[in-house]
């Protein structure tokens, strides 16, 4: 059995920031597992433009980005283990794992992250009815073939879901020669970036069809045709709407799903929403010293408020090992109220040190324009209101939690998301 | 007097989620009135993305004897909307020799535009 302080699970962007901060602040013997060959992650082959705006104020592509902390990983004392699949962590954080060449591996950990990311949703997994051709992917899967690969997986492509992969992957198709048919999206919405709506569909005349969805996939060896339909309000396919498009090749962008099933098999409670764990404000699981940052904790839409947050669990990771953090008497629990489909992180738990505020992350379920986020205390008592001009699903709504209501004597904060009346503020 | 050449164009700003369908009105190429934006940066947005749109192009270029068979690069700055489908068609036709490295350039000025081709990753030899 070997042991370190620190074991980080995945070396994505997350695993990468989470072990720098950790370094940064102190921790000693870290050890960075990673299935893949490569450090990164999907960054890789996230080959387009657009990260690093927030974090670094200038415009890179995926591999440049996960470059710049992948370098500073070399120059560090973190341990990697590539090519290792992590297969199970026990509550004492006893974590096993196997690659080629150590055979299995016990380690055992005083903390760990969790930074597996997440993985992407698939036909199967929203059932679609036909025939079960070749030529259907998921556009995560589409987008290694072509990038990292070299293999333009079709030539007449339907996309479904307008997702930010959904789109790179219409525009990437487009540029290498295939002819994109349609991007169809179910919602009345596209849930990717306007930036990627513009130049990856606009830029190329790439139709987006919203409140359509595929209701038949045909074809035999290969797929030769889909049957899309108008979906109606409560999303179900409106009969005499059907269109027969041809085509030989589909790539499904529907969502991502967090990587969590290291998270349950150690025991750690998961948010129904969010598909990650329930965490406080150092970004620690319900298992103490067990914390998690990524996608594996929230799908992000910018890879900068993954590293963010990574950076906010490894610096928690050192404080944690020295034991300065004292939680507080009673939690504070963070409730989405209307209009808000989660909030990161869930709890604060611990008593300030050294903070003025806690920064909180939102996602609403609907697209609403002049809005209120109401942060609501016991009684309904609103204690505090910010202003947005817009908010939609499809990025993530920062705010902060004042020390000042941390402090205040109530177990639980709710956040609503209102429509800006005409009265004056208060 | 010859006639005027009278144009009206849309234009989606992205400089935030809101996506301002801002107007513009232009006269022999002239821009002579923007409307329906809602900040300063979209009104600018618009005029450049009117006069000459340009965007940055990643893709990759094919690599010989690399540990992968391809290498992602871009454009090191934006180029010109309009010669994206071409510069793409030029691009295919580039095969490197691995190693390759981060920030080499794999062709200077792309289609006469002033612009360096650049890798945005390092590629090893087989």
């Amino acid at each position: 059995m070997i042991n370190h302080d620190l074991v980080i699970i995945g070396a994505g962007p997350a695993g990468l920031a989470a072990a720098l901060a950790a370094e940064k602040n102190g921790v000693k013997r870290i050890l960075l597992l990673e299935r893949d060959k490569y450090l990164g992650g999907i960054l890789q082959q996230c080959i387009h433009n657009g990260f690093g705006l927030e974090y670094f104020r200038e415009e890179l592509t995926g591999p440049e980005y996960a470059h710049r902390f992948i370098e500073k990983i070399k120059k560090s004392q973190v341990k990697i283990k590539s090519e290792t699949m992590v297969v199970n962590i026990s509550q004492d954080k006893l974590v096993t794992a196997m690659n080629r060449s150590d055979g299995i591996l016990q380690i055992q950990a005083k903390a760990i992250v969790l930074a597996m990311g997440c993985r992407e949703r698939t036909r199967e997994a929203i059932l679609i009815p036909g025939t079960r051709p070749a030529g259907i992917f998921t556009a995560g899967s589409a987008q290694r073939y072509v990038n990292l690969e070299g293999f333009l997986p079709g030539k007449k492509v339907i996309i479904l879901g307008s997702g930010d992969i959904g789109l790179i992957m219409a525009r990437r198709m487009m540029l290498e020669g295939a002819e994109v048919k349609a991007v169809l999206e179910i919602m009345p919405y596209s849930s990717g970036l306007l930036r990627n709506q513009v130049q990856c569909l606009d830029d190329f005349g790439i139709p987006l069809r919203l409140q359509h969805t595929i209701t038949r996939i045909n074809g035999l060896k290969r797929v030769d045709s889909v049957v899309i339909s108008r979906v109606d309000q409560s999303l179900q396919p409106i009969p005499g709407t059907e269109e027969l498009i041809d085509c030989d090749t589909i790539l499904f962008s529907v969502g991502l799903i967090p990587e969590n099933e290291l998270s349950t098999g150690m025991g750690i409670e998961l948010d129904r929403i969010t598909g990650g764990p329930i965490v406080n404000e150092l970004r620690e699981t319900v298992l103490k010293g067990v914390f998690a940052c990524g996608n594996v904790l929230q799908v992000h839409d910018l890879v900068d408020y993954v590293t963010e947050e990574a950076e906010i669990a490894g610096k928690a990771v050192a404080d944690y090992l020295k034991g300065m953090r004292v939680k507080r008497e009673q939690v504070l629990n963070l409730l989405p109220g209307t209009n808000v489909a989660y909030i990161v992180p869930q709890q604060i738990a611990y008593e300030q040190v050294d903070r003025k505020r806690v920064k909180l992350f939102l996602r609403v379920r609907r697209p609403a324009e002049d809005v209120r986020i109401d942060l609501i205390a016991e009684g309904e008592k609103t204690i505090l209101s910010y202003r947005r001009s817009i908010v939609t699903p499809g990025e993530m709504v920062t705010f902060f939690l004042p020390e000042a209501i941390i402090g205040e004597k109530t177990a639980y904060i709710k956040v609503s998301v209102e429509k800006n009346s005409r009265e004056k503020e208060g | 007097m010859s006639r005027n050449i009278i144009n009206k164009a849309n234009i989606i700003c992205i400089g935030c989620p809101k996506g301002c369908r801002i107007v513009v009105e232009s006269e022999n190429g002239t821009i002579s009135q923007l409307s329906n934006y809602s900040c300063p940066r979209g009104k600018e947005y618009a005029r450049e993305e009117f006069i000459n749109p340009t965007r940055i192009l990643p893709t990759t270029v094919r690599v010989s004897n690399g540990e992968l068979p391809v290498v992602s690069v871009k454009t090191a700055a934006p180029i010109p909307k309009g010669l994206l489908l071409s510069s793409m068609n030029e691009i295919a036709r580039i095969e490197v020799k691995a190693p390759v490295s981060i920030g080499q350039i794999i062709r200077k000025d792309l289609m006469g535009t002033g612009v360096d081709l650049i890798a945005t990753t390092t590629v090893a030899r087989k």
